[in-house]
C-alpha cells in the first residue's frame, strides 16, 4: 500500500528546485605554471525533488554526483545557479542563516569510519547535533538519543559506546541516527551503503526505505550502483561528466531507457544469473578527464550512436515521456 | 568454456587437476599477546586446467587469505600455513622455500589485485616493470623483453601501446592500469591466474570491459583462473564453478548454474536473496540479520547459525562438515538432508 503512494510521480510542490547549478574547481596555476583551468564538476544542471520523494542520483567516477549533494548543503560553495529549498535560495544564505537551514537539511556520508569521531561516544556525537541546534535539554536529550538509536534498529543501551565497538553496518545506522537527530525534512545520502557487505547493505537499504516513509522524508540518494538506486528511488537522475543525461521514474528507466549512456550503463551491470547470455553494449575507452571533456555532447567520445552533429551541439534535456527527460540530439530517433 | 562435468571428474580422478588444495588452515598472530587465530580453516578445493573457479564471500570470509596462501604471499611475520596441502601440478607448495616459490610465481601462476595503483611501483615506467618480470622469468634480454611488453599491452587492448609503454602508473586511468596489471601477470603465460577482486575499484562500464578481456584472454591462452569477489553478479558472468566462503570456511561448492538456481546452504540462498536486482522494482530486500562474526569470537557449532533462519538447537552442538550431496556439489549444513528446505521457504 505504501508502494502505491510512492510510485506516483512528483505530487505537489517541489521541496527542492535546483536551477542551472554549476560548480567549477580551479586546477593548476601557481607562479611558474600555466594559468589555472576549471574542472566543470557540475555544468549547468537543473532538477526538482518533490516533497516526500526519493530521487536517486547515479553516475560513474567524475560524473559530479557527490559534488551535487555537497553543493546542495553548501558543504561546497556553488559557482553559480540557484538551489531553492522550500522557495528560499540556499545559495544566497549567509553562513549564520545556513547553519539554521541545516536543521532542515542533513547528509549521511559513505564512510561512517571517517565521519564519526573515534574518541566520541554515541551520546557525545549525537548530543552535539542536539546542542548546536538547541533541541531539548539534559535528561530530555538522553531520551531523544535513545529513541533515535531505537529508530535505526540499535539498542538504547549502546549510548555510551564508541564507534569502534560497532560493526560497519551499525556505524552506518549511527550516521543515519545523527542525521535524523535534528528532525530534518530533507536528507542527502551520499553512497550510504557502498562500503557495506551485501547482506548488511540490504538491512540499511530497508531501514532507509522505512524511515523515509515513516518520517515523510525527502531524499537525494547518491550511488554508483544502479540496482541499489533503482530499488530505493521513485525517480532516477543519471549523470555523466558533470551533466544530466537522463531523468526518469525508476521503473521507466529500467523498462525503457532512452539515453545511449543509460542503456550502456544498464547493460554493463553484472546480473546474478549465469544462464543469461546477453548482447552487451560494451562502451569503448575510458571516461574522459573532466579537465578536458569532449565538445558538444560530453558522452559522444564513447557513444555507440554518436554522429558528427554531436560534436557541435550541447544537447538539452528534453521531455520524451511523462516525467521522462533525456539529453541526446537523437532523442527522436530513439523513441 | 568447460563442460560442467569436467571439474567433477577432475576431483574424482586426480590427473586432470592443476591445483589441489586440501585441508588448508592459515593462521595469523593478533594483538599484543601474539595469540594465533585461524583466518581460514580446512579449506579444500581444486582447479582444473582452463577452468574458472570463483571464490565468493563477504569481508572476513577468508577469500583473500586463501589466495595469498596459495601464492605463498602471506606476510612472513604474522601469517603462516598451519595445516593442509597445496599441490600444483602434483608438486607440494607448502614445503617449498622462497626461492623455489619465486620460480613458480609469474611463470606458472600469477596474481592480479584490486588496486593496481598500489601494485605498481610509482617510480618506474609500466613497460620497465613488465619487462623486468619477463627478464626474470623467461631469461630474455631487456630489449626483447621490452618489445614483448609492448605486445602484451596490445594484447590487453591498451591503445597506442608503443607510447603507453613509457607511461608511469599515475599517467594511466584506473581501467588502463588494471589492463597493464593483467598484461604483467600474463606476460609469462601462467597456467593459473589468481584475480583478487580485480574489478571492484573500477566503474561499472570499465568493469564490463575488463571482465570481457579476462574471459577472452583465458579462452585464448587456455589458462585456469581463480576469481575472488564479493559480487555475485560478477560470479555469474565469469565462473564455471563457485566456492562460497563464510567466516573462514567453505560452506558450499557447486557448478555455477547450481549455485544460482539451486543453492543448498542457507547462507548462499540468503546472500542471493539480499542482493538488489536491476528491474526488481521496489520489492523489499530480504537482508541477513546481524553481521559476520569476528574470527576471534566465533559461535560454537555452525558459524552461520546466529543469522540463519533455519537454525535449530542442534546446530550449536557440533561443527557441520562439508559433505558431498551430489556429484560436484558440497554443502556444509546439518539440515542439508532435508532437500526441500530452501524451496519451501522461497514459496
Amino acid at each position: 500500500m505504501f508502494d502505491d503512494k510512492r510510485t506516483e510521480t512528483a505530487p505537489g510542490e517541489p521541496l527542492l528546485r535546483v536551477r542551472n547549478l554549476r560548480k567549477h574547481f580551479p586546477v593548476g596555476g601557481g607562479p611558474f605554471r600555466r594559468p589555472p583551468v576549471a574542472v566543470k564538476a557540475i555544468d549547468d544542471i537543473s532538477f526538482e525533488i518533490a516533497q516526500g520523494e526519493v530521487v536517486g542520483l547515479v553516475g560513474e567516477s567524475g560524473s559530479g554526483k557527490t559534488t551535487v549533494g555537497r553543493t546542495i548543503l553548501r558543504l561546497t560553495e556553488p559557482t553559480s545557479g540557484q538551489i531553492l529549498f522550500d522557495g528560499q535560495d540556499v545559495a544566497a544564505l549567509t553562513p549564520r542563516q545556513m547553519r539554521a537551514q541545516r536543521k532542515r537539511m542533513q547528509i549521511v556520508f559513505q564512510d561512517p569510519d571517517a565521519s564519526l569521531n573515534p574518541r566520541e561516544t554515541i551520546r557525545q556525537a549525537i548530543g552535539r547535533a542536539l546542542r548546536i541546534h538547541r533541541i531539548g535539554t539534559g535528561a530530555d536529550r538522553e531520551d531523544r538519543i535513545v529513541a533515535l538509536l531505537e529508530q535505526v534498529g540499535l539498542s538504547g543501551d549502546y549510548i555510551d559506546r564508541y564507534p569502534y565497538e560497532f560493526s560497519g553496518g551499525q556505524r552506518q545506522r549511527i550516521g543515519i541516527a545523527r542525521a535524523l537527530a535534528v528532525e530534518p525534512e530533507f536528507i542527502v545520502a551520499d553512497e550510504p551503503v557502498s562500503a557495506l557487505d551485501v547482506s548488511v547493505q540490504a538491512q540499511v537499504i530497508n531501514l532507509m526505505d522505512d524511515l523515509t516513509q515513516r518520517l515523510n522524508l525527502t531524499m537525494l540518494f547518491i550511488a554508483h550502483d544502479l540496482a541499489v538506486v533503482e530499488h530505493i528511488s521513485d525517480r532516477v537522475i543519471v549523470m555523466y561528466l558533470g551533466k544530466i543525461m537522463e531523468i526518469a521514474p525508476s521503473q521507466t528507466l529500467y523498462d525503457a531507457p532512452r539515453h545511449p549512456y543509460t542503456r550502456a550503463l544498464m547493460s554493463a551491470v553484472p546480473r546474478p544469473d549465469p544462464t543469461i547470455k546477453r548482447q552487451r553494449t560494451l562502451l569503448q575507452g575510458d571516461i574522459p578527464s573532466p579537465i578536458n571533456p569532449p565538445s558538444g555532447c560530453v558522452f559522444r567520445s564513447r557513444c555507440p550512436s554518436a554522429g558528427p552533429e554531436c560534436a557541435s551541439i550541447i544537447p538539452p534535456l528534453e521531455q520524451v515521456g511523462p516525467g521522462h527527460y533525456s539529453a541526446c540530439v537523437k532523442n527522436r530517433q530513439f523513441g | 568454456m568447460r563442460p560442467d562435468q569436467g571439474p567433477d571428474q577432475a576431483t574424482e580422478t586426480e590427473p586432470a587437476t592443476l591445483l589441489e588444495v586440501r585441508g588448508l588452515t592459515t593462521c595469523f598472530k593478533t594483538g599484543f599477546d601474539g595469540r594465533e587465530i585461524n583466518a581460514i580453516e580446512e579449506v579444500s578445493f581444486s582447479v582444473a586446467p582452463g577452468e574458472t573457479l570463483a571464490i565468493v564471500g563477504e569481508s572476513g570470509s577468508g577469500k583473500s587469505v586463501t589466495s595469498l596462501s596459495v601464492m605463498g604471499l602471506l606476510p612472513p611475520q604474522t601469517g603462516r600455513i598451519a595445516a593442509g596441502s597445496i599441490r600444483f601440478r602434483g608438486r607440494e607448495l607448502t614445503t617449498l622455500d622462497n626461492t623455489a616459490m619465486r620460480g613458480l610465481r609469474g611463470n606458472m601462476m600469477s596474481m592480479i589485485f584490486q588496486e593496481p595503483m598500489t601494485s605498481f611501483n610509482p617510480v618506474y615506467t609500466i613497460g620497465h616493470q613488465i619487462a623486468e618480470v619477463i627478464v626474470l622469468h623467461q631469461k630474455l634480454g631487456y630489449r626483447l623483453a621490452l618489445r614483448k611488453a609492448v605486445e602484451m599491452l596490445e594484447l590487453v587492448g591498451i591503445p597506442e601501446a608503443r607510447r603507453r609503454v613509457d607511461n608511469f602508473p599515475h599517467q594511466m586511468s584506473g581501467g588502463m592500469r588494471q589492463r597493464a596489471m593483467i598484461a604483467m601477470a600474463l606476460s609469462c603465460e601462467p597456467d593459473l591466474l589468481i584475480a583478487d577482486e580485480p574489478t571492484t575499484a573500477l566503474d561499472v562500464t570499465i568493469q564490463a570491459q575488463v571482465l570481457e578481456l579476462l574471459k577472452d584472454l583465458q579462452a585464448r591462452m587456455g589458462m585456469a583462473m581463480i576469481f575472488i569477489t564479493h559480487d555475485l553478479g560478477v560470479v555469474a558472468e565469469v565462473a564455471d564453478r563457485v566456492c562460497v566462503m563464510y567466516a573462514g570456511q567453505i560452506v558450499e561448492t557447486a557448478p555455477v548454474n547450481d549455485i544460482f538456481a539451486a543453492p543448498r546452504m542457507p547462507y548462499t540462498a540468503a546472500l542471493l536473496g539480499s542482493m538488489p536486482r536491476l528491474g526488481a522494482g521496489r520489492d523489499r530486500l530480504v537482508p541477513i540479520p546481524g553481521h559476520v562474526p569476528p574470527l576471534s569470537r566465533l559461535p560454537k557449532g555452525c558459524r552461520f547459525r546466529g543469522r540463519c533462519s533455519f537454525a535449530r538447537p542442534e546446530c550449536a552442538a557440533g561443527e557441520p562438515t562439508l559433505d558431498r550431496i551430489e556429484p560436484g556439489h558440497d554443502v556444509r549444513c546439518f539440515r542439508v538432508g532435508e532437500p526441500d528446505l530452501l524451496q519451501r521457504s522461497a514459496s
